[in-house]
This record gives C-alpha cells, structure tokens and sequence, in this order.
C-alpha cells in the first residue's frame, strides 16, 4: 500500500501537476472574474498568479520544478500569438484608414512608456539595475529581454517588469480611458497594446474585436519600434 | 481542428526562421503573425476552422501569461528593496502611456475623418501624478 507521502514524492516529479495546479488556478481567477462581472480589477491572471505563487512558496517548489509542468501552457502564446494575424485581417480595412495615426500614436506612445519608466524608477531612488531593466517595460517579454540585455539591464528583472506592466495595463486601463471620455474602440486598443503589451491584449479582445485588433498590432508595432528606438535612443543619452 | 493549429505552428516556424535570419529586432512569433496577415490578405478570406482555432487560442490568451508570470516569484527580494520606485513606476508610467497613446490616436483618426471644424485638444493626462 502506498502512502499519501509516496503520492506526493511521485506527483512532484511529474509535469501533470504543475500544469494542472496552473489550470485550476487560472479558473479560479477566471471564476472570480466572471462573478465580479469582468471588472477589470479582478485580473484573473493577476489572481492565478497570486494562488499559485503561495503555493509554491508553501510547499518550497522551485519555479523551475514549476515550470516543467506550466510550459505545456506557455508554449502555446507562440501560436495564439501568429492567431492575431485573424483579428486583425478582419479589421483591415479601418487599420490601412488610419495607418498614419496608428504609426504616431504608437511611436510617441513607444518612447513615452519607455522614458517615462525610467526616469520615475531613477528619480525616486531605484537602483541601477531597476532603473535600466524598466526601460522595455511595455514591450513583449522576448523583445524586451533582448533590449535589456543591450542596454546593461537584467533580463529576469524585465520579465517581471514587463507582467506587472500588462497586468497593471489590464486593470487599470479600462477605468482611466474611460474617465478620459475616449470612446474609440481603435485608441482604445493601440494604447492598451502599446503599454501592455500582451496582457492588455487579451483583456482588448475579451471586451471588444476591434479594440483587440488594434492592440495586437500595436503590441507587434511596439516591439519593432522599441527595439529600434530605445537601444539607440540609450547609447546616446548615456553613451557608451 | 488539429488541422489548422498545424497552420498556426508552421507558420510560426517560418516567422522564427525569418526573424533569425533577417536578424529583425521581433520574435519569431509576431513575424509569424505578419506572415499570417499577408497569407489572408492574399487568400482574402479567414477559412471557417481557422477562425475556430485561433478563437479558442485567443479568448484564453490571459490564461497563457499564468506560468511567466509566477516568475515574480524569483525576484521579491528586488521588489521589496525597491517597491516605491518600482511600484510608482510601473502604475504611472503605464497609465501615462496609455492615456497618451490613446488620446493622440482619438485625436489624430478625428482629425483624419475631418467632420470636426475645430477638433478639441486631446484629453490632459494625469501627468501631475508623477
């Protein structure tokens, strides 16, 4: 007979029960979610990543242990991520309308997530290491640990920076644009992909297909102009 | 189904292979999303199981971020140290740039439309804040 200790030594090897602990606690938030009638506050991810973090903690998981069973899940933002390409096709016709006011908006909305991250982490005391790996906070996680890395930042750090970034963006974009009186589903969607780059996305298209379109184009858009931009943009203000 | 997540898979592949060897400063993935793009823009329609696949993807795209984002759990000690920087940061600075972002953009496609003889300056932002 096997003990509940030996199920547990046996299940903590196996990826099914990190990636089932990931599943569960996304419903979870989602529930919650749901039953706040997606008021943005409620960030089911926000909620997942709250249960599953004390979880890990409590029963002393390494993240890597952990994500053995998660990167089942996490594979899979590579396709839903080319998946965009179908909103977007769908709002073609409003996006080649306003290509040259989605190109400036994006660009000054680009550089001010970038200077505006830094020069706030600076001026209130943060270290170096903060201070630089904020600079890509907007921008997807691959692209902005590449930028990171070019400009003396730490690419583990700018990962959390760039989650905590969409998930701020998911929760508190809504109310703001709407407090701002900006009812345009396009603005509303290049801001919310401009700044928050995937997270903001997803919440986009749960609320409206057009805000989602725009977001996902913003999200690719911001990527090409940061990693263009923000590298250049460093070696001449600090040199080097 | 399997079918066209197949689609999806390979035409990330070749948006991996693009950006590796133009050596674009853009992941893999987001090529494959252009490359996608321009394949309906030329095929001029979204094939019915295409659009179901890429439907089920996305309405659980926020489920996809769960595992990167418990890695905040590796960094607590840097968050601790330096939570009001961090923290003011983050807030101001994204809701900065979306407020930013989204009245320039509300502003320029009213201009473009041009139905408004004096259009009204954009919305001001909550600079004051920072």
């Amino acid at each position: 007979m096997t003990s509940i200790a030996d199920i547990w030594v046996y299940l903590s090897a196996s990826p099914l029960l990190h990636l089932a602990l990931t599943l569960v606690a996304y419903q979870a938030g989602y529930a919650v979610y749901r039953w706040r009638k997606f008021n943005p506050i409620f960030n089911p991810v926000l909620i997942a990543i709250i249960i599953l973090v004390t979880i890990l903690l409590v029963t002393h998981t390494s993240y890597q242990t952990y994500f053995q069973g998660a990167q089942f899940v996490h594979f899979l933002l590579g396709p839903a991520t080319v998946a965009l390409a179908i909103p977007l096709y769908r709002q073609v016709a409003r996006v080649r309308k306003s290509a040259l006011a989605v190109t400036v908006s994006l660009i000054v909305g680009s550089i001010t997530a970038a200077a505006s991250a830094v020069f706030i982490t600076w001026v209130l005391g943060g270290t170096r290491d903060s201070f630089v790996s904020m600079a890509p906070k907007s921008v997807t996680t691959p692209v902005a640990m590449g930028i990171t890395e070019q400009i003396g930042g730490l690419p583990t750090l700018t990962a959390m920076f760039v989650i905590l970034t969409g998930i701020t963006g998911a929760m508190l974009g809504a109310p703001l644009l709407n407090a701002l009186g900006i009812k345009d589903w396009a603005a509303r969607g290049l801001a919310m992909g401009t700044a928050s780059h995937g997270i903001g996305t997803a919440r986009a298209l749960q609320v409206n297909e057009v805000a989602g379109a725009f977001a996902g184009l913003a999200m690719g858009l911001n990527a090409l102009a940061s990693a263009m931009l923000i590298p250049a943009a460093w070696h001449l203000i600090f040199g080097g | 189904m399997v079918e066209w997540f197949t689609v999806l898979v390979v035409f990330q592949l070749a948006g991996e292979v693009l950006s590796a060897a133009t050596k674009l400063p853009v992941p893999g993935p987001v090529c494959g999303m252009v490359l996608l793009f321009l394949a309906l823009v030329i095929y001029r329609r979204v094939p019915d199981g295409l659009a179901k696949t890429a439907e089920g993807l996305l309405t659980n795209l926020s489920l996809l971020f769960v595992p990167a984002g418990a890695g905040v759990m590796l960094h607590f000690g840097v968050l601790q140290h330096d939570l009001l920087p961090i923290g003011a940061s983050l807030i101001v600075s994204t809701l900065l740039t979306i407020a930013v972002t989204a009245a320039l953009m509300a502003w320029l496609s009213r201009k473009a439309s041009g139905n408004a003889p004096g259009p009204k300056p954009a919305a001001p932002e909550p600079e004051a804040r920072s």
